[in-house]
């Protein structure tokens, strides 16, 4: 076990960083920590790739005829950096929305918008409520 | 050269043009150059079904043999989601011209159509790849720009800023889920090419391999809206601008609900033991779950849009439905209805738009009485689209319905027929709510003068649905096709 966790343990950081990560984007009320929950849950992730894409004593993997080296994959890293760029901008266009969002509520506390939300439906409701029901 | 490259043009020409698209000055302008271009997709879409023997086609992207490069499929499967994707969107187009101009602030609206055309080359681009990592690209493509569209509802009702955000958030988990997945089949196979999974990763090692299967169908269940995870959907297609609303509703959750076959019946299928376990024993319920709790909360629902969101619910349950029996037949029905839900949904969701820019309020189920006489031309093709969701003979409803039910009696469950018997049942309370109000009471207001830009293409879609009702051959033909090349990799097993 102890074994395990020695030679393992990035993928217990990932693990941890992914749940720490998702509670903070599920408990939080704050619009821009949810965002800064999801970052983190997708960094999480990126990591993970990293890792499975690493050799112990590889190098990177610049082909040398002469000498017989280990290399790394490099092919998640390629991965990873698309998703990340996916990352950006995904954390990009959250924070746009909240930008607005405080515009057009004053907030970004997401119990407060829901309490406006509740009065906004019973203002559409009653301007809309033409006939009988 | 075209004809060589059509897999490629499908997906590129949306892209490259919503680029050029959100840079031009005028509305207008912009609109006719996305209607140009979903026309393009459309003949693309069309050559490529009938173009050629009927072959699955490769396409190696940037001249990279598979399962090195990237590779784009154009088989039975992915040809007719193109096709229903492009037909609807070029549908949506058409008619998305009068409702962006009265919804959307005039300086915004050149850069909606591109993003506009982003969803569509987004999704277009998930139903032709074959390679999964390239897929998450295709679904985020799509994710965001959606999540936009939804927002640009703001100018008519704020609520559409929390509904997209709350879309994009849960969005982005599940698509993060889905790429956890295919990172642990990439670690025990090394490979991203679906064709190329299917025939390592049932000689991995298992752990890892169900692990990935559990992440990846947990993630694309959260983008197809499936029961339970479907609760971004109501608010999404409630408050975004109603042409988006007919866009979305039409083709977005049926190109993840395509990948969603994809996983089980492609990347998944050296594994039969596994996937049927979960189609039977977790699919299957939770479809049945949502086919009544979606037609139960519709029943009680009184805002319009928000009670065809809930009806989608419902209907996105017999298509996984129809995908968890998984026999021939009836993943053969599951496109069917895949094909006939985006056409009575688009058509539904426009006639909805056309009501609400008319009354110049919300449609619900007291601001819509009496509209039959005063938008006969709306009123009738929503009553059209309407009887189809229902399934009444001579709509494409009703082709539905009869091959769905069918493929589940030969599968040998009847207690499953008779579910989709009464959920159909239901949902006859929710349509007969709204078609009551609209033609059997007296209408009080204004008169309307409908505008032949936004119900002549609702009414193309309304035709559609009686034409495919009554001349079904080509769908079922197509879908036949569809459903034996997703399974195509299957090695061992009933299929």
């Amino acid at each position: 076990m102890t074994n395990l966790i020695a030679t393992h343990w990035n993928y217990l950081v990932v693990v941890a960083l992914m749940l720490i990560g998702l509670y903070i984007v599920m408990s939080r009320q704050n619009l821009v920590k949810k965002i800064i929950g999801l970052a983190i849950f997708q960094t999480a992730l990126f990591l993970l790739y990293i890792s499975l894409g690493r050799i112990s004593g590889g190098t990177a993997p610049i082909i040398d005829a002469a000498k017989d080296y280990t290399y790394s994959n490099p092919l998640p890293h390629v991965l990873i950096l698309t998703a990340i760029v996916v990352g950006v901008a995904t954390t990009a266009l959250g924070l746009a929305l909240i930008l607005r969002i405080n515009d057009a509520f004053g907030t970004i506390e997401e119990d407060e918008i829901l309490a406006m939300k509740d009065a906004d439906r019973k203002a559409f409701k009653g301007k809309t409520d033409g006939g009988d029901e | 050269m075209i004809t060589s490259n059509l897999p490629a043009l499908i997906v590129a020409t949306p892209l490259i043009m919503s680029a050029i698209v959100a840079l031009l000055p005028s509305g207008a302008l912009a609109w006719v150059i996305t209607l140009l271009t979903s026309l393009a997709v459309l003949v693309f879409a069309v050559m490529n079904t009938v173009i050629g023997d009927g072959q699955p086609v490769s396409y190696a992207l940037g001249g990279w043999p598979p399962p090195w490069g990237i590779e784009l499929i154009s088989d039975g499967a992915s040809r007719l989601m193109a096709l229903i994707l492009a037909g609807l969107s070029f549908a949506s187009t058409l008619y998305a011209k009068a409702l962006i101009e009265l919804e959307i602030h005039p300086k915004d609206q050149a850069r909606t159509y591109g993003a506009w055309l982003l969803t569509m080359g987004g999704l277009l681009g998930l139903v032709m790849t074959a390679d999964a990592f390239n897929l998450f690209v295709f679904l985020e493509i799509s994710a965001l720009s959606a999540v936009t569209l939804v927002a640009m509802g703001a100018g008519v009702d704020r609520r559409a800023l929390i509904a997209a955000y709350n879309y994009l958030i849960i969005g982005a988990i599940g698509a993060t889920f889905y790429v956890i997945g295919v990172g642990f089949c990439y670690a025990v196979t090394g490979t991203l090419n679906m064709a190329d999974l299917a025939q390592r990763l049932p000689e991995a090692t298992a752990a890892p391999v169900f692990v990935g299967l559990a992440f990846m169908v947990t993630g694309i269940m959260v983008k197809a809206a499936a029961f339970p995870v479907h609760m971004w959907l109501p608010a999404a297609y409630g408050y975004a601008p109603s042409a988006v609303s007919s866009l979305l509703s039409a083709i977005a959750t049926k190109a993840a609900i395509y990948v969603l076959a994809r996983i089980f019946f492609t990347i998944f299928s050296g594994l039969p033991d596994v996937t049927d376990l979960i189609l039977k024993w977790i699919l299957l319920p939770l479809s049945i779950m949502a086919m009544f709790g979606g037609t139960i909360l519709a029943i009680y629902e009184t805002d319009l849009k928000k009670l065809l969101a809930q009806s989608s619910i419902a209907q996105i349950g017999y298509i996984t439905l129809a995908f968890s029996v998984a026999t021939i037949s009836s993943i053969s029905a599951g496109f069917i209805h895949m094909a006939n839900h985006a056409l009575i949904k688009g058509g539904l969701f426009m006639a909805v738009g056309a009501i609400a820019v008319s009354i110049g309020k919300r449609a619900n189920i007291g601001s819509i009485a009496g509209l039959g006489r005063a938008m006969p031309w709306t009123s009738s093709a929503m009553l059209v689209c309407g009887l189809s969701l229902i399934g009444l003979p001579l709509t494409a409803g009703f082709i539905s319905k009869i091959y769905l039910v069918l493929a589940v009696m030969d599968a040998g469950l009847g207690l499953i027929t008779a579910l989709i018997l009464l959920s159909s049942v239901l949902s006859v309370v929710y349509l007969w709510k709204i078609i009551e109000v609209m033609w059997m009471r007296p209408y009080q207001g204004p008169a309307i003068s409908e505008n032949v830009m936004i119900y002549g293409p609702l009414w193309l879609v309304a035709a559609a649905n009686i034409f495919f009702g009554i001349y079904a051959k080509p769908v079922v033909d197509l879908a036949d096709m569809a459903a034996r090349a997703i399974t195509a990799h299957a090695l061992i097993g009933g299929l």
